[in-house]
């Protein structure tokens, strides 16, 4: 993976020294909270429920088990003893002190690594692939364009102030794992006839309030000029994008108003004068960078394993594991494990500092000292020797991190909801654990087969309730009830779709009926080995619709009502929102 | 009045035209000495403004150097308002001023002009900056300083770092977890 030079190294330390100072003025009151706000949210701090919370950034996901283990210490010395994993494969840490936050970045930049840009209207971190390197179907590894990118995007003087944040995705394979058509930036690494390497470019996709699958404004940029054509476009956008409503303000807003074609004709317009210029990416850079993603130390490996396949016959848990949670790799031998954080009773997404220390433990011993952070918050060990598998299937078990449910209902995205985030109208995270406690039946799971289900405490999205093939979302209501939308036929990749909402709400407890209901139907119309969202498209909204409205639901049972009074009694701390 | 030129503190005395209620682009009289005043001003006394000898611009948020094209020549500073530090439009256009249409006069941040955004505007291409008065000057000229290094070209540095020195690859930096 990347590693630092002197120049990224002396960038991070004095962004440590300049935040250190920022929040001294802070504290002394020499910065008001306004004049703080954008300060502390461009590096990741946010003001939650119940403390700060801190936004680290991962780039493009990748972890060494150096960076974990910093991870987990920071869980432990200034946290509650984990970590969250969220859908831009960043991690956060949700119980924090302001005046300990400097020095929390201190740690990690002792690790190569900060919270520049996790947050606030500026250039967020970028995001790939998880099997980026290592997936059969890659046309171009993503890897070092990301970092280039990076680099770029790292206190670019003149988009620190953007209408709204910015999200740049970019992904490598014939299948697009990186929901790049989500993105304010998709892009796509190809080969074009000639088998030169340029970038297909999407803009102004986007989830939220708005639900935008992006536009191709160029169907081949070639590497060399990707930094110039992305400056491009963010300079129209800085430029022309909205700025009075920030429900508005999304480059989503602007492309649908102006139109592709017009957005496309200002953006080359502004590139016409840089195309070429002194900032075209050379030869020389992209190898450097590229040096860092190198193949490691592969071994010539047989592709089949009897032993794997003798075990697996005889040990139903482990084959259902290698089915759901073990993917091909490009090399013999090898396979990509996925280390699943979603388990019943954990919020999705959710590590330990235990459970950090594991994952470092383990990239270690068998994936070359990293590891990565996927948009569905799980983690990935990406080299991992087929003769492996089992000692480490075995370890994981013991880390609660081998639930073999990876692609199935209950490997649920979801954000972290009204009990942390000052933004949601309900909760997310008990409702999450609701729905896998219904559906915990691991048979029936894998008889269900492929499928996402994406929650949102809001209609910001951050749950990507909007590409989930079953989508929930909460939504304001009277008397801070606690509503959710159900919507289906969304999904992210190649075939990218916006679901839709399929009638009236749900309250909290009727969700994991509703869902059932939804299945039932899937269960009766499915052909053969068609997916949820195969059906779907094929049969169409109206008879899940018809179903799951059909009978009544029950009635709220008691001792769920007064929840509202008990949720923030089980937090020790004071906290300062007047929210319940 | 004391501004930041140069990332030196000096003493000025350019005032800054502001319209009031009553007053239109047209009806304003523009007060004799240097003043600096908004682009419809400017737009409307053209004829009258341009005869003086010391006559300045600027622009809001949502105006465009492109106005100014054929006029640069005649500011002795041209400057860009920023109505809050969070509308960031201003870094644009001064981007466009200075690399695009080539003004090399004193480029002029006015408005809400803070000492944790001074670092990105002297890279986009202002030279001169009037910090808001209710703060201390001397200390907004730490804002200069607050790195010594960046990645990517902007008016203030034409270059990228890659193409300005030597980095180092995968070789002469060995593995993180070393």
């Amino acid at each position: 993976m990347y590693r630092y030079d002197e120049y990224d190294q002396q960038i991070v330390d004095e962004r440590v020294k300049q935040y250190r100072d920022q929040v001294r003025r802070r504290l002394a009151n020499e910065l008001t909270e306004n004049e703080f706000l954008p300060l502390r949210l461009q590096n990741g701090l946010y003001m939650q429920v119940h403390a700060y919370m801190l936004r680290i950034a991962v780039p493009y996901g990748l972890v060494s088990s150096k960076q974990m283990r910093i991870f987990s210490h920071i869980a432990r010395k200034y946290d509650r003893g984990y970590g969250h994993l969220t859908t831009r494969q960043n991690i956060q840490f949700n119980w924090l002190k302001l005046e300990d936050t400097p020095d929390i970045l201190a740690d990690l930049a002792s690790v190569e690594m900060h919270a520049i840009q996790t947050s606030g209207n500026c250039i967020r971190n970028i995001t790939s692939d998880e099997y980026a390197g290592v997936a059969q179907d890659e046309v171009v590894d993503p890897r070092p364009y990301a970092e280039i990118l990076r680099q770029w995007s790292t206190f670019h003087p003149e988009f620190a102030f953007l209408p709204r944040k910015f999200k740049i995705a970019i992904s490598g394979g014939r299948e697009d794992r990186a929901a790049i058509l989500a993105h304010d930036i998709g892009l796509s690494v190809i080969k074009n006839a000639q088998g030169e390497i340029g970038f297909r470019v999407f803009v102004g996709g986007g989830l939220g309030r708005t639900p935008i699958i992006g536009n191709e404004i160029c169907e081949f940029v070639p590497w060399q000029h990707a930094l110039t054509y992305v400056e491009s476009i963010l300079r129209i956008y800085n430029q022309y994008g909205r700025r009075d409503n920030k429900y508005k303000a999304r480059i989503k807003i602007l492309v649908k108003a102006l139109g592709i074609d017009e957005f496309r004709r200002q953006v080359e317009e502004d590139w016409a004068a840089s195309k070429d210029g002194p900032a075209t990416l050379t030869q020389e850079e992209l190898d450097r960078v590229a040096s860092f993603f190198t193949d490691p130390n592969y071994e010539s490996l047989p592709d089949t394993n009897s032993t794997l396949n003798e075990f697996k016959a005889d040990n139903r848990s482990f084959s259902n594991w290698m089915q759901r949670n073990v993917k091909p790799h490009r090399v013999p031998g090898y396979a990509i494990v996925v280390l699943s954080l979603k388990k019943q009773d954990v919020a999705p997404g959710d590590a330990t500092a235990e459970q950090m220390d594991k994952v470092a433990d383990l990239a270690d011993r068998y994936s070359f000292g990293e590891c990565r952070i996927t948009h569905k918050q799980n983690l990935v060990l990406a080299d991992v020797k087929q003769s492996d598998l089992i000692s480490l299937w075995q370890e994981a078990n013991t880390y609660d991190l081998a639930t073999p449910n990876i692609g199935l209902l209950t490997d649920m995205i979801s954000c972290p909801g009204a009990e942390f985030c000052t933004l949601a109208n309900a909760r997310s995270i008990p409702l999450a654990q609701l729905i896998s406690e219904r559906f915990d039946n691991l048979d029936f799971q894998h008889d269900i087969g492929e499928i996402a289900l994406n929650i949102s405490g809001c209609m910001n999205a951050c749950g990507q309730n909007h590409i989930g093939n079953i989508g929930i979302t909460g939504v304001e209501k009277k008397n801070h009830d606690e509503w959710y939308q159900v919507s289906i036929g969304g999904s992210e990749g190649n075939d990218s779709s916006i679901g839709k909402i399929i009638g009236p709400s749900f309250k909290f407890h009727q969700v994991p009926e509703a869902i059932d209901r939804l299945l039932q139907v899937y269960l009766r119309e499915r052909i053969e080995a068609e997916r949820f969202i195969d059906t779907v498209r094929r049969i169409g909204l109206k008879p899940f619709k018809e179903h799951v409205y059909a009978t009544d639901f029950e009635v709220e049972p008691e001792e769920t009502l007064s929840k509202k009074e008990v949720a923030p009694a089980q937090y020790t701390i004071p906290f300062y929102s007047p929210r319940f | 009045m004391k501004i930041i030129k140069n990332k030196t503190i000096i003493e000025d005395d350019w005032q800054v035209l502001r319209l009031d209620n009553q007053e239109t682009t047209d009806n304003v009289t523009v007060a004799a000495g240097k003043i600096i005043v908004p682009l419809e001003v400017w737009q409307t006394q053209r004829d009258t403004l341009q005869q003086r000898e010391n006559i300045g611009v600027w622009l809001a948020s949502d105006e465009r150097p492109e106005a100014l094209k054929d006029d640069l020549q005649k500011f002795a500073v041209i400057a860009i308002d920023f109505p809050k530090f969070a509308d960031g439009r201003g870094y644009s256009i001064a981007y466009n001023l200075r690399s695009r249409l080539g003004y090399t006069g004193e480029l002029r941040a006015i408005g809400d002009v803070l000492r944790d955004q001074l670092f990105y505007m002297y890279r986009v291409g202002f030279d001169a900056f009037s910090p808001r008065p209710d703060r201390n000057i001397e200390d907004a000229l730490k804002g200069f300083s607050d790195f010594s290094e960046v990645y990517q070209t902007s008016f203030d540095q034409p270059t990228p770092l890659f193409n300005r020195v030597k980095r180092k690859g995968n070789s002469a930096v060995g593995l993180i977890n070393e």
